[in-house]
């Protein structure tokens, strides 16, 4: 379109109070957000959240029921997913079983009008391929690679046709823990390469922390927070989000004093823990309940009869539970009143202090700008 | 229970076996072997009357093998799409008529076609141009394929059916997804994965209506396939050449429908 605006330009897909219903269930309510073009942007959340459909959405898979959804500021609603510029790589990558790896890759260029010449499919499979790491598995039949194999092939299939934006559902599920690792790297290093917008669905928090730069949280068809990994690991904005994002330990409570420079919250055994509210979510008032929320990572561990650190929480309790980690040693601490709670112990702690047994007392401690204080929600 | 299931498969096959050996039969009765030889064989063949049937039951065989081919892929990819009530009601409409006796068949086909025809020969008589015959509708050809249409389409959609039901629904939103549009997709993608139950479902239509005798026994009309050879030359007496005939058609018979069979396990396997 000659006449976009340069903002809209910098936008490459767009919700606009989106809702899409499936006879009486609401997949996705009433939802709006943006998606910077060259993004690595994920949905995350637990299965029937929505996600997929947002994907689905876009791909022209679906249409809203309500609102509006632009592709590179252009409206696509209506429009049937083979006139979009967008590229999907399903799930279980979908490969078509009765054509060899070229023929995959090629299928997208084949559908183009007018087709491109011979020589041309051929020399740009051949380059795809290659970007993929795959260079003469041209002519295998696609049964015959492993699923890490298949996974490139889907995403050749895909970039060979140089969409705007490359879309990728739950892409990594279907592949064992360690390669699932490679592939997060790879795909991140391609990204980069190519320079287009990705948008991932998956339900592995790890894996969209790792590899997003902008992640959407999304419950019951709503998105509930987005922003980058680190702000949702560091700000939740509630127990939901801070429960997805991350391992957590959660005391409740009623607020009892709202300063600025933090909040006091007293939980029903008279433990007071003190806390920052996050930035995106202000709004607790004395009285009102409360979840204070600590990293298992910010919590020290240290022998009751050790010099008090500058700590100002102080819980003692006793070693339930120990897991070694390797790189950490999680430990489960029984308290009195709080409940059971999780430590996570750096190893280069681990190596200067003693460790500890299930059964050894204990005083667990972190200071008041490790906890954060949130809707109980 | 072994001895049992014994009993129940010679029970089955020995008379087959019994006809597949007396079609050697070098003597001219059929209840007495006197060695084995192949001149039944020569017989038959050679036989214009088993010539004409043979021609006969391959033209309808062959006719209703397509017919019921591309409207039960037709019909079943259609379905596919229904959902709730009408989808039920549609399912088990087609599994009535694979159930329906062929007799039944036969009769209702033979009475309706009648009706029809007596209706619509009047008609058809009234309105032609003066000076001209009129066209006469009867059964024929015509009335036999579209009988044994009838019955071998619910075959062909059910076997579809199940392979569509088989099959990715995210291979069709791929290529949707690559540019093809819906009827690209259809050649490019979904024939290639659902061939094997059409070709499985022609071959079965076409050794369904060639072996067919009960319908075709009420609206063939005056034509002859070659079950009904068999069945009216039987009553002339049992002979080494209609032995040879019958072991002709099953050995056809078998090869289509393990040439069928092979195709639905090997796609499936996949």
């Amino acid at each position: 379109m000659p006449n976009q605006s340069t903002s809209s330009n910098e936008i490459d897909i767009e919700f606009r109070d989106v809702t899409k219903r499936f006879e009486d269930v609401v997949a996705v309510d009433n939802m709006s957000l943006t998606v910077k073009r060259g993004a690595f942007f994920s949905f995350l959340g637990p299965s029937g959240c929505g996600k997929t459909t947002s994907l689905r959405l876009i791909a022209g898979f679906d249409q809203p029921t309500q609102g509006d959804i632009f592709i590179g500021g252009n409206s696509v609603v209506g429009i049937p997913s083979h006139k979009r510029p967008v590229n999907m790589v399903f799930q279980q990558y979908a490969l078509f079983p009765h054509m060899d790896v070229s023929e995959n890759i090629g299928y997208g260029l084949r559908q183009r009008n007018p087709q491109p010449p011979r020589q041309e499919i051929i020399r740009r499979v051949d380059e795809t391929l290659e970007m993929v790491r795959l260079s003469g598995y041209g002519k295998r039949r696609v049964w015959e690679l492993s699923g890490g194999q298949q996974q490139r092939v889907a995403l050749a299939r895909a970039l060979i046709n140089h969409p705007t934006c490359l879309l990728l559902d739950e892409p990594l599920a279907a592949l064992d823990r360690k390669l699932r690792r490679e592939m997060q790297i790879e795909l991140q290093t391609l990204q980069r390469e190519v320079g287009i917008t990705f948008i991932l669905v998956t339900h592995d928090q790890e894996e969209a922390l790792s590899m997003s730069d902008r992640i959407c949280i999304m419950r019951e068809g709503q998105i509930v927070q987005s922003g980058s990994p680190r702000q949702l690991y560091d700000e939740p904005v509630n127990r939901y989000v801070a429960d997805f994002v991350g391992k957590t330990n959660f005391f409740n409570g009623d607020v009892v004093d709202a300063g600025d420079k933090g909040i006091a919250v007293k939980s029903e055994s008279g433990q007071v823990f003190v806390g920052m509210q996050p930035k995106a979510a202000p709004g607790l008032v004395n009285g009102s309940k409360a979840c204070v929320a600590v990293r298992p990572e910010m919590i020290a561990i240290s022998a009751t009869d050790e010099a008090n650190n500058s700590n100002n929480i102080t819980i003692d309790g006793q070693v339930t539970n120990r897991i070694f980690l390797g790189e950490h040693t999680e430990y489960l601490v029984s308290t009195e009143g709080c409940g059971d709670v999780m430590v996570l112990s750096p190893k280069s702690v681990e190596s200067m202090s003693r460790s500890f047994e299930p059964g050894d007392k204990v005083r667990i401690s972190w200071g008041s700008n490790a906890a954060l204080v949130i809707g109980d929600t | 229970m072994r001895i049992y299931a014994i009993v129940v498969f010679l029970f089955l096959y020995v008379p087959i076996g019994i006809i597949v050996l007396f079609s050697f039969n070098a003597g001219r009765h059929a209840s007495e072997l006197r060695g084995l030889s192949v001149q039944w064989y020569g017989k038959a063949l050679s036989n214009p009357f088993v010539g004409d049937a043979f021609v006969t039951s391959l033209i309808v065989a062959l006719s209703v093998a397509v017919l019921s081919s591309l409207m039960g892929t037709a019909a079943a990819l259609a379905l596919q799409r229904l959902k709730g009530k009408i989808r039920i009601l549609f399912d088990g409409m087609i599994y009535v008529s694979v159930m329906i006796p062929g007799i039944v068949i036969g009769i209702a086909t033979l009475v309706a076609l009648v009706t029809v025809f007596d209706l619509l020969n009047p008609l058809l008589a009234s309105i032609w141009p003066e000076g001209t015959k009129p066209p006469k509708l009867h059964m024929g050809y015509a009335s036999v394929i579209a009988a044994h249409t009838l019955f071998t389409m619910s075959l062909v959609i059910i076997l579809v059916r199940a392979r569509i039901a088989g099959m990715d629904r995210a291979l069709i939103e791929a290529s949707m997804d690559l540019y093809a549009t819906p009827w690209r997709t259809f050649y490019q993608v979904t024939l290639p994965q659902i061939y094997p139950a059409i070709l499985a479902g022609f071959l079965l239509s076409f050794t369904f209506s060639f072996d067919d005798f009960i319908i075709s026994f009420f609206v063939a009309g005056a034509n002859t396939t070659l079950p009904i050879y068999i069945f009216s030359s039987i009553r002339r007496g049992i002979t080494p050449e209609v032995n040879a005939i019958g072991t002709m058609v099953l050995a056809a018979s078998l090869l289509l429908l393990m040439t069928a069979q092979f195709l639905l396990r090997e796609r499936s396997s996949r």
